[in-house]
């Protein structure tokens, strides 16, 4: 069964279109990734799928229900992890969390059940009496990890779950996810701009730029699609007529001074390579990420480090005006 | 059954905040005790109102007007929440957006209630020590001023609500509700009587919403008054269902 379905899905901002057409479908118990660079539309198409917007043409259906029509048993079926904080810091982790219970009408004996084991999920328990304005950015994310499944949704959407935290907390938050949809047994959709996110969690993604799916599949097809393996060679004069003539050479780019090469089983066929371009001053093999799917598709790279709404610098704004 | 639950949820929020934040509590009081014994006593030296002490006369305006501004302000509290993602958390959960208003409201009032019933045992203390006489500020008077301010706070904290539900910055919030406290509070008549007033200004004081609790005050705690009970009382629930209706419709509206 699809747990999310959308038909011809858009969102229009004065003039300017931020979802375009969008047609998506994501299966039951899968983790689906929706990759895009700053602006492509992802938080767009969640907010629309949250019914926090409303759609200007197009309809989508979660878990079964249309999200204007049957708004309330769509939010009664999912689970949200926003981009931005949104726990009070005012308030200590459990304060929070039986706040949630209280505002999804959870009876008080499965609401206190259910605040133990989330907080034993995320690794919170000990914290759980501490305000919040004391957590750091990545427990602070745990937290609302455990909130927003608190309440068994069918379905979790994560909004760049690990935007502006680092490499250490990251990991967690990856584990975490990994181990909730094994015990949890629901479906995850994260929105993400990167690669690795996507690589490591989801069994299926969709590229979206410009408010439009490019492209969708599972992360190894999509890395199969780049056709080979990529090479990347330094070098002042290349022979490109040589090396075009070799069968396992499957595209050839020059840019910058820099040979880009795909190629089938380079570990075997490099030495040839090498060979037939002439004097190299550096060579670099690597095997297809989404990296170069998402240059394939698009014709850009996404662009990293750069996000408008990094998570943690909204905290000590907050803070500080505060 | 939900409906109710996330209404209790939508106080409890606001009342955990308030009693954790005791510097809101604490400014809240020391404004109206300055305007009470530095205002009131330095202009009260040199005139009383038809007989009556100064401090005296101005004591409920003075409760109305801390009621004002502690309410109003209260919407404030909205435009932070939006600045973070919080205000989302609470609008997709599955409960309605007048239960999240009339939540709000009864948080708002909340707080603005205690402070009123800090200012009302205060002022029985003053006058029992002699400070400011004059004032009956016996249980019943207590009780019966918690009634009118609270059906003016409630109208009040929508007001404020209403204005947060609008405003993106906390900056604009303020420039938006100086403009509105300012003439509220100096047309109310808190600080003057107003059954001699000048032909132009008369009008602007009779429109101002927060002549009439001021004046119900006045009745019942000085025992003199403009108008008679009912007016008052049938205006005040007047305004509150104004506020109530154009609030709902504006939480309705609410962008995220």
């Amino acid at each position: 069964m699809a747990v999310i379905e959308t038909e011809n899905l858009t969102k229009k901002y004065n003039g300017l279109t931020a979802v375009d057409n969008l047609n998506l479908k994501i299966e039951e118990g899968e983790i689906f990734g929706l990759l895009g660079p700053n602006g492509a539309g992802k938080t767009t198409t969640l907010l629309t799928l949250t019914t926090l917007i409303e759609p200007t043409s197009g309809t989508a259906r979660v878990n079964g229900f249309d999200v204007v029509k049957q708004s309330d048993l769509v939010r009664k079926s999912i689970g949200i992890v926003f981009q931005d904080p949104s726990s009070d810091e005012i308030l200590t982790g459990y304060e929070n969390l039986k706040l949630h219970g209280l505002l999804y009408g959870m009876e008080p004996s499965l609401r206190e059940k259910r605040i133990k084991d989330v907080l034993e999920l995320v690794d919170l328990t000990d914290r759980k009496n501490d305000l919040v304005k004391k957590y750091s950015g990545g427990m602070r994310r745990r937290l609302e990890l455990a909130r927003g499944l608190m309440h068994h949704p069918k379905i979790l959407f994560l909004d760049e779950p690990t935007l502006g935290l680092d490499p250490q907390s990251r990991t967690h938050i990856w584990q975490y996810i990994e181990k909730l949809q094994k015990e949890e047994n629901i479906s995850v959709i994260i929105t993400t701009h990167y690669m690795e996110e996507v690589d490591r969690l989801c069994n299926r993604m969709a590229i979206i730029d410009a408010g439009k799916i490019v492209v969708l599949g599972t992360p190894e097809e999509l890395k199969k699609v780049i056709g080979g393996d990529v090479v990347t060679v330094k070098t002042e004069n290349p022979n490109i007529a040589a090396v075009k003539k070799l069968d396992f050479v499957k595209k050839i780019e020059t840019k910058n001074g820099l040979v880009y090469l795909t190629v089938t089983d380079a570990d075997k066929n490099l030495s040839e390579i090498l060979q037939a371009i002439g004097k190299v001053e550096s060579v670099e093999v690597h095997k297809p990420t989404l990296d170069d799917v998402f240059i394939h598709y698009t014709g850009k790279e996404i662009r990293e480090g750069e996000a408008e709404g990094g998570w943690a610098n909204k905290i000590i704004n907050y803070n500080r005006k505060k | 059954m939900s409906e109710r639950s996330g209404l209790y949820a939508i106080w409890y929020r606001e009342f955990k905040v308030f009693l954790r934040e005791k510097s809101r509590i604490v400014a809240s009081i020391i404004n109206p005790i300055l305007w009470l014994l530095v205002f009131g006593g330095g202009l009260g030296s040199s005139i009383s109102v038809k007989g009556t002490n100064y401090q005296a006369f101005i004591y409920p305006g003075i409760l109305a007007q801390a009621a004002l501004f502690s309410s109003i302000f209260f919407g404030v509290y909205i435009v932070w929440d939006r600045k973070i993602d919080f205000l989302k958390e609470v609008l997709v959960a599955p409960i309605s957006r007048t239960t999240i208003f009339v939540g709000k409201i009864l948080g708002g009032a909340t707080d603005a209630l205690i402070q009123s019933a800090i200012l009302l045992v205060l002022g029985a203390v003053l006058s029992w020590s002699g400070i400011i006489p004059g004032l009956n500020l016996g249980i019943l008077s207590i009780v019966l001023s918690l009634f009118i301010l609270f059906i003016t706070i409630s109208a009040l904290v929508s007001v404020g609500l209403i204005i947060g539900s609008k405003m993106e910055s906390p900056e604009g919030f303020q420039l938006i509700s100086s403009f509105l406290l300012f003439p509220l509070f100096f047309l109310s008549g808190a600080l003057f009587p107003i059954n001699n007033l000048p032909a132009w200004l008369a009008p602007f004081v009779i429109i101002d919403p927060l002549t009439y609790p001021v004046d119900a005050l006045r009745k019942i705690i000085l025992g003199t008054s403009h108008f008679s009970l009912m007016t008052d009382f049938g205006v005040m629930l007047g305004f509150l269902a104004l506020v109530i209706i154009i609030g709902t419709y504006a939480f309705k509206k609410m962008k995220v």
